[in-house]
């Protein structure tokens, strides 16, 4: 494993601010890393002091093991894609294109022919001599990443680059990007507020909070495995709940929640804790008419129903007086159907209890 | 990528014909400019092809005499002696206004404005103070010789007033507002993001500065130029103060037409002289900007 970018205890203070505190972050080679966090978090700071734009307040930013804390943006062998394209309004999208091999001095066949392949790859062919404000949307964003990509940087750090589109450009441009990633194999730095963006493009998601990174992990591991309850929330929904430890075991433990009911997990419990919290994914919480095999069953009210598409989401209350909320798949005819009102039977699997931290 | 991306229409700024009522917002400045410019300049006009009597009265009698005259080679040295005095002026306003209106225009808003009052702040007084007070600044005993004698980088005082570069030194400092106040205005409409986008790109300061920054503020720069240059070579005041009447320029030329000399006809052949000169100049500049 190659390491392209290392951030060592990295921390930029703003007048009044601290953008970034603190952060450690090793991003390999070719994977594409994803930066996931709530506006003000301080996301696109980190990502300026790999480009070079902001300076770090402390400590250093290597890249491929070189110190390039401070060395200025065009002497890295990085490039960005800007949130607002920042695309030259007085050059065609073919100069844009060029602009950076142009001021590397490479000649003028080559730099022709990976202009031409360039804009290919981005299927542009045809617009070259259009200008930025001929172009809609979509298309300047295919320049912006064309105009960056020409340049084969060793990293490519993206702002948000697709917030500015409509939802179904959005989601044919992630597909695309993924893929255009996968073949040049260039490292790849997202930023993006989008959960489910970050999901479904990146190998890796750096969960920020408040200037620093809360979680690190693959898209399965944040979403399944959430260390802190700010992940838990900030990826999906989650249950959250206060839960006591009543046994020890080898590789279980039996937590005891408000209002009396008491759960098996298989997650390891942090070391000596007595009172904990756990969160529950919705979507865990087994809904059926009765009673199955094994433990962690429990009965149940729903006291209210939201119909949302493709799931239901149900209120559920424990006859202890537990409030846990639940998705069901909205299956329709093909199942009795639950409703407001109804009794019924909850289930949850042992790796389905998460043990999280609070903030 | 997905293809068959491309049938959007060219979008462009809207071309709609003005209503009645976008006439009416105009006529103001329609009113102005026939009164003011449209007018005065079609009796010079007239009055550039009539004759004048022993009195200085204007004669009405057709005659292309007069300019005729315009070409004489007196006339002619000074057009051009005056077409050098501003071109002077006017790259060096811009190389002293360029740095100073982009500073202020990339400065933090607060303190943008309060730059940009210093620059006016000379217009709070009469220009002729000004310039008189240049000429106290400048003459042999002035505090400018004085500094210089005192740090002993001269033995002697100099004597800059009423030399050509008194001149210019006067057309520099009245003009340099006129150049920086245009640039302003478009170094301030830059976005940040392509100058960063330009460094991201592997250009240095330099190569953002020439691709980058001066392409995007050109209509400043081409503003600045044009309201530097032009009156320039029309002045005379300072001329004639701080030249001390031994740099004789256009301006003065025709000011002593329709002063002393009485020979408006002549004046008004010269002043037609120059605006076709302007014109000319003008729209082969537009048509540069168009094919760039
Ligand atoms: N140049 C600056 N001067 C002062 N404070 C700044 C500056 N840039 C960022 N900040 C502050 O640092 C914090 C982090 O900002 P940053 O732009 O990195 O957030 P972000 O995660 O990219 O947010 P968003 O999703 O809204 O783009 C914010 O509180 C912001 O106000
Ligand atoms: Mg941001």
């Amino acid at each position: 494993m190659d390491v392209m970018v290392e951030l060592k205890r990295v921390t930029k203070r703003f007048s009044g601010t601290t953008a970034v505190n603190e952060v450690d972050l090793t991003i390999r080679a070719g994977e594409f890393i994803t930066l996931l966090g709530p506006s003000g978090c301080g996301k696109t700071t980190l990502l300026r002091m790999i480009s070079g734009f902001e300076t770090p307040s402390e400590g250093t930013v290597l890249l491929e093991g070189k110190d390039v804390t401070y060395e200025p943006p065009y002497r890295r062998d990085v490039n960005q894609v800007f949130q607002s394209y920042a695309l030259f309004p007085h050059m065609t999208v073919q100069e844009n294109i060029a602009f950076g091999l142009k001021m590397k001095k490479v000649g003028r066949a080559e730099m022709d022919e990976r202009v031409r392949s360039a804009i290919a790859m981005v299927s542009l062919a045809g617009m070259e001599a259009r200008k930025p404000t001929q172009l809609s949307g979509g298309q300047r964003q295919r320049v912006a990443l064309a105009r960056a990509i020409v340049c084969r940087p060793k990293v490519l750090l993206l702002d948000e680059p697709l917030s500015a589109l409509d939802a179904k450009l959005r989601h044919s441009m992630q597909v695309e990007l993924k893929q255009l990633q996968k073949k040049l194999g260039i490292t790849f730095v997202f930023v993006t507020h989008d959960q489910e963006e970050a999901l479904t493009m990146s190998d890796r998601i750096a969960v920020i909070n408040k200037g620093k990174i809360e979680q690190l992990g693959d898209a399965d591991a944040i979403y399944h495995r959430p260390k802190t309850t700010f992940v838990a929330n900030f990826i999906g929904q989650a249950n959250i709940l206060h839960a006591s430890v009543v046994a020890r075991e080898a590789r279980q433990a039996r937590v005891e929640l408000e209002g009396g009911l008491t759960l098996t997990t298989s997650e390891e419990l942090p070391e000596g804790a007595e009172r904990v919290l756990v969160s529950i994914r919705p979507e865990k919480v087994w809904i059926e008419k009765e009673r199955g095999e094994g433990d962690n069953w429990f009965e149940a009210t729903i006291e209210d129903e939201l119909f949302q598409g493709p799931t239901d989401q149900l209120r559920l209350k424990t006859d202890g007086g537990l409030t846990l909320s639940a998705l069901v798949a909205n299956e329709s005819s093909r199942r009795t159907p639950v409703h407001a009102g109804d009794r019924v039977w909850c289930h949850l699997h042992h790796d389905d209890i998460v043990f999280v931290h609070e903030d | 990528m997905t293809p068959g991306t491309g049938q959007l229409p060219e979008i462009q700024g809207a071309q709609r014909r003005p209503g009645l009522r976008g006439w009416l917002l105009f006529a103001p400045l329609m009113l102005w400019l026939f009164a003011f410019v449209i007018a005065p300049t079609a009796i010079m006009f007239v009055y550039s092809f009539c004759q004048r009597d022993e009195l200085g009265q204007v004669v009405f009698e057709f005659s292309l005499s007069n300019y005729t005259r315009v070409f004489d080679k007196t006339y002619l040295k000074i057009f051009t002696n005056s077409i050098q005095y501003a071109a002077i002026t006017t790259v060096i306003c811009l190389l002293v206004g360029y740095p100073v209106a982009y500073f202020i225009g990339r400065a933090s808003e607060q303190i943008r404005n309060k730059l940009l009052m210093l620059v006016m702040i000379p217009f709070w007084t009469s220009f002729l103070i000004r310039t008189y007070a240049w000429m106290s600044i400048l003459k042999a005993e002035g505090p400018l010789n004085g500094m210089l004698l005192y740090m002993q980088l001269i033995a002697a005082p100099l004597d800059i007033l009423y030399t050509p570069a008194a001149v210019v030194i006067g057309l520099v400092y009245s003009y340099l507002p006129f150049m920086i106040l245009p640039i302003y205005g478009s170094v301030e409409k830059l976005d940040n993001a392509l100058i960063e986008a330009a460094f991201d790109l592997g250009a240095g300061p330099v190569s953002a500065f020439s691709h980058v920054i001066v392409p995007l503020t050109r209509p400043g720069i081409f503003a600045g130029v044009l309201l530097v240059f032009i009156p320039a070579i029309g002045m005379f005041a300072i001329t004639d103060l701080m030249g001390g009447g031994r740099v004789p320029m256009i301006g003065n030329v025709i000011q002593n037409q329709f002063g002393q000399a009485r020979d408006w006809p002549f004046g008004a052949a010269l002043g037609m002289t120059m605006l076709l000169l302007f014109a000319a100049c003008f729209a082969l500049s537009m048509r540069k900007s168009d094919a760039a």
